[in-house]
């Protein structure tokens, strides 16, 4: 469903991202693991058409993101790091726009409105203008907005930052319940997430893939060894 | 372009659902009609029904506050990082520019029409030409386009708002500038009289004049209508980019 080959992304002298290549199928719940600033969500900005890659290919359901921004960004939901989104509008009135913008006019938009309301348990605050919502509350807005068109694929830029314990809980069943018909690639720096949700992992170093395996795999590069310590071997170089 | 319609629906809305909306227009009025009626602008001492002592103040006032309504156009949403959502969602990056320069417009066009208690005042003390009054409405609401063309490109250079007003003043200042004949002869000083001319052309006011004497000349509206064209063609670059 998602195919990046070859990624490269740089910055001045700096190489964010260096010829990071995967796939994703569908019902795969792909983690995408790395250090903070290892160029994470710089991928992830590549294959939602929001940064054009310096050389590669980002495919979704077989079309280049960089040949067709608009078709690809269609069958994508994207969850930004910090869940972005209008302030000053209520949920209902952003998830209203998102639609709009999605091909959902006027009483088309109810439905899929009120699915990703359901989904996301936002319902008691449906009518509070963004702004005025609790971390937890923003993440669920972002979330909302990334499943309302029921995509196939889905982007999740660290989905349960800065979310307490239930919240995280209850992100992560809501993504494990999606995960059969969609292809998932979820970007996190907590560990206990891979066992919680992935089916499988890929860890990257200063911008380039370490490790491309199943979870018990990772586990068996050191029997024995907790999650953290097979991570910090993969990516002492960033430290 | 069917895109263009959700995205200027947002934004224009947005302008209402803060203060932002309410303190513009209120302020734009109050400080509108009283430069009127000030002697300078000599409302009642010209003597005369008609709105030039209103209109004519346009230029000055747009130049400090069309940036104002500008700047937050393209700064605020690199700040908050709705950029980042905007162009992930299936928008092209022509289809927003040009959404949001429509609904900033029209917000503009708003506040010139909400004069409409000055047309009505004049009226009732006289019997003034109502083409001219017509036109003038027109001439203000392209200008007011064009200022807000610049500022529009002003705004996406920088995710701060501050710059963005100041480098929309500093524009806009100069285009306005151009057309004073002080200035067009300090650089008939440095450049040869047909390019120095040829810049005066470039004025918000040589092109605005003929609007208040009840002309609309094609030359104008083209004058206007190019150069909300073009930065807006500048505009989409800098996003792309």
């Amino acid at each position: 469903m998602i195919e990046v080959k070859g990624l490269v992304k740089t910055y001045g002298a700096k190489r964010a991202v260096d010829g990071v290549t995967f796939s994703v199928q569908r019902g795969e719940i792909l983690g995408f693991l790395g250090p903070n600033g290892a160029g994470k969500s710089t991928t992830m900005k590549m294959i939602t058409g929001f940064l054009r890659p310096d050389a590669g290919t980002a495919t979704v359901d077989g079309i280049d993101v960089t040949a067709e921004p608009v078709t690809v960004k269609r069958k994508l939901g994207y969850l930004a790091e910090s869940a972005p989104a209008y302030p000053e509008m209520t949920v209902e009135e952003f998830l209203r726009f998102i639609a709009d913008v999605r091909g959902f006019h006027n009483s088309s938009a109810d439905a899929p409105i009120e699915r990703a309301i359901k989904l996301t348990h936002l319902n008691p605050v449906r009518k509070q203008t963004i702004e005025t919502l609790s971390k937890g509350f923003k993440q669920r807005v972002g979330f909302a907005q990334a499943l309302l068109h029921d995509p196939p694929a889905l982007v999740l830029d660290e989905p349960t930052d800065g979310l307490d314990p239930n919240q995280k809980n209850e992100v992560r069943a809501l993504i494990r319940n999606m995960a059969a018909e969609k292809a998932v690639i979820l970007s996190t720096h907590i560990l206990e997430e891979v066992d919680a949700v992935c089916t499988r992992v890929i860890i990257i170093s200063r911008g380039k893939l370490v490790a491309d395996e199943t979870p018990a795999q990772l586990r068996a590069r050191q029997p024995g060894a907790r999650l953290d310590e097979i991570f910090r071997s993969l990516t002492h170089a960033d430290i | 372009m069917r895109q263009i319609s959700p995205v200027f629906k947002r934004e224009f809305l947005g302008y209402f659902r803060s203060p932002v909306a309410y303190v513009f227009l209120v302020a734009f009025l109050v400080i509108s009609v009283s430069l009127a009626f000030s002697r300078y602008g000599g409302f009642f001492r010209a003597g005369i029904a008609g709105m030039e002592s209103y209109f004519t103040f346009y230029p000055w006032l747009f130049l400090f506050i069309v940036p104002a309504a500008g700047m937050r156009l393209w700064s605020e949403e690199k700040r908050s990082g709705t950029v980042e959502l905007l162009f992930t969602l299936p928008v092209t990056t022509l289809e927003a520019v040009v959404g949001k320069f429509l609904a900033g417009w029209a917000f503009l066009a708003i506040a010139v029409l909400l004069s409409f208690p000055m047309a009505i005042t004049v009226g009732y003390l006289g019997d003034p030409d109502w083409g001219v009054i017509l036109t003038t409405y027109f001439g203000a609401i392209l200008m007011a386009g064009g200022y807000l063309g610049v500022c529009a490109l002003a705004s996406a250079l920088t995710k701060n708002q501050v710059i963005s007003y100041v480098l929309s003043l500093g524009a806009c200042a100069v285009l306005l500038f151009l057309g004073f004949s002080s200035f067009t002869e300090t650089l008939e000083g440095w450049f040869p009289v047909a390019v120095a001319d040829a810049l005066s052309n470039f004025s918000f006011i040589t092109h605005y004049d003929a609007f208040t004497k009840g002309l609309i000349d094609p030359k104008d509206v083209v004058f206007f209508l190019s150069l909300m064209g073009f930065t807006l063609f500048l505009n989409v670059i800098v996003l792309e980019r």
